[in-house]
């Protein structure tokens, strides 16, 4: 079975307060970027899986966020799951 | 009474509140492992502050699944006692023994300083021998600090009266100057709706002594001991019950 590779995006959900998504927004404007009309910083988890089939993975992904990756009460995540480049 | 104070890997405010167990209090103290899965009859389990796990992912977030912690939830659950400071409370957070979350100091800066924090209820077995808005001077050191919630959680919580210390200036008014980290509503610290779990980001078991640091602190570990025996030196005294904010 060919492997697996799931992105997980983890953002700071719309409410909570960013002071990291503040402070470079901040910063990118002082370079004169004044266009960025907000900035979130989030995490990015790069998973590699082994012996899983695609239809399950999207599945299990999103419950390793609900249960550690991710905190429901302060963040939100995107996942895609793709197959593994040789 | 029987203090159990669990180490995980990173804790390093453990000793100090073992140390304040028996040496300023006088009771048994019981190091636990947070390997261990049994918490050997105490009383009261802490969650010392410090950095475990690294602080990686989430402050907390890994410390959450030690073995230990069954046998914390099992403990909370039938009534016991539990205190989480600082990292404790992170801790205790991500297991969803308390509400809500810490997160980034909205500064972005650690912050090292003595704050005051407002008692706001005495109906905790942690403030049992407190009045409402007493103040009480307790150092603070972390990064990670903040307490978030979504608004309808924070407004469950202060209607339940789970805010148990909110940080405020000298005179006691809780002023966005005297937040340290921006917690919402200056909340220092809330328990759970049973009342017998605890988190705070000040450590009260480093103002235990007049020496070092005042002993503010010692008013939460004398409480607890009251608490507990309450029932035995006659006269059984009910928490007051008092109104909110």
């Amino acid at each position: 079975m060919a492997g697996l590779v799931a992105r997980v995006v983890v953002t700071p959900k719309r409410g909570i307060l960013d002071p990291q998504g503040k402070a470079v927004q901040q910063a990118l404007h002082t370079l004169g970027f004044g266009e960025v009309a907000d900035v979130r910083v989030g995490k990015y988890v790069e998973l590699r899986l082994r012996d899983l089939a695609p239809a399950e993975a999207e599945a299990r992904v999103r419950a390793m966020c609900e249960r550690l990756l991710a905190n429901g009460v302060i963040e939100d995540f995107r996942v895609d799951v793709a197959a593994e480049r040789a | 009474m029987r203090w159990g104070v669990v180490t995980f890997p990173g804790s390093n405010d453990d000793r100090d509140v073992l140390r304040v167990a028996e040496r300023v209090l006088g009771d048994e103290a019981v190091p636990l492992w947070h390997k261990d899965t049994d918490l050997r009859g105490v009383d009261c389990v802490v969650l010392p502050g410090g950095f475990a796990y690294g602080d990686y992912l989430r402050c907390g977030a890994l410390a959450r699944f030690s073995p230990i912690m069954e046998a914390v939830r099992a403990h909370a659950a039938a009534g016991g006692l539990v205190l989480g400071t600082c990292n404790g409370f992170q801790i205790l957070c991500e297991a969803g023994l308390l509400p809500g979350a810490l997160v980034r100091n909205r500064s972005l800066r650690f912050v090292c300083d003595v704050v005051t924090v407002r008692v706001e209820r005495a109906d905790t077995p942690f403030t049992y021998g407190c009045r409402v808005g007493d103040l009480l001077a307790l150092p603070i050191k972390h990064g990670e600090g903040c307490w978030v919630a979504d608004e309808a959680t924070l407004a469950a919580l202060e209607a339940a009266g789970q805010v148990v210390f909110r940080y405020t200036d000298r005179a006691g008014r809780a002023v966005a100057e005297a937040n340290p980290n921006g917690s919402m509503a200056n909340i220092a610290g809330v328990c759970n709706s049973e009342r017998n779990v605890l988190g705070l980001m000040p450590h009260p078991e480093h103002a235990v002594e007049r020496l070092v640091g005042g002993e503010d602190g010692l008013r939460l570990f004398r409480s607890v001991q009251a608490w507990l025996g309450r029932g035995a030196a006659g006269g059984r005294r009910e928490p007051t019950v008092v109104p909110g904010p």
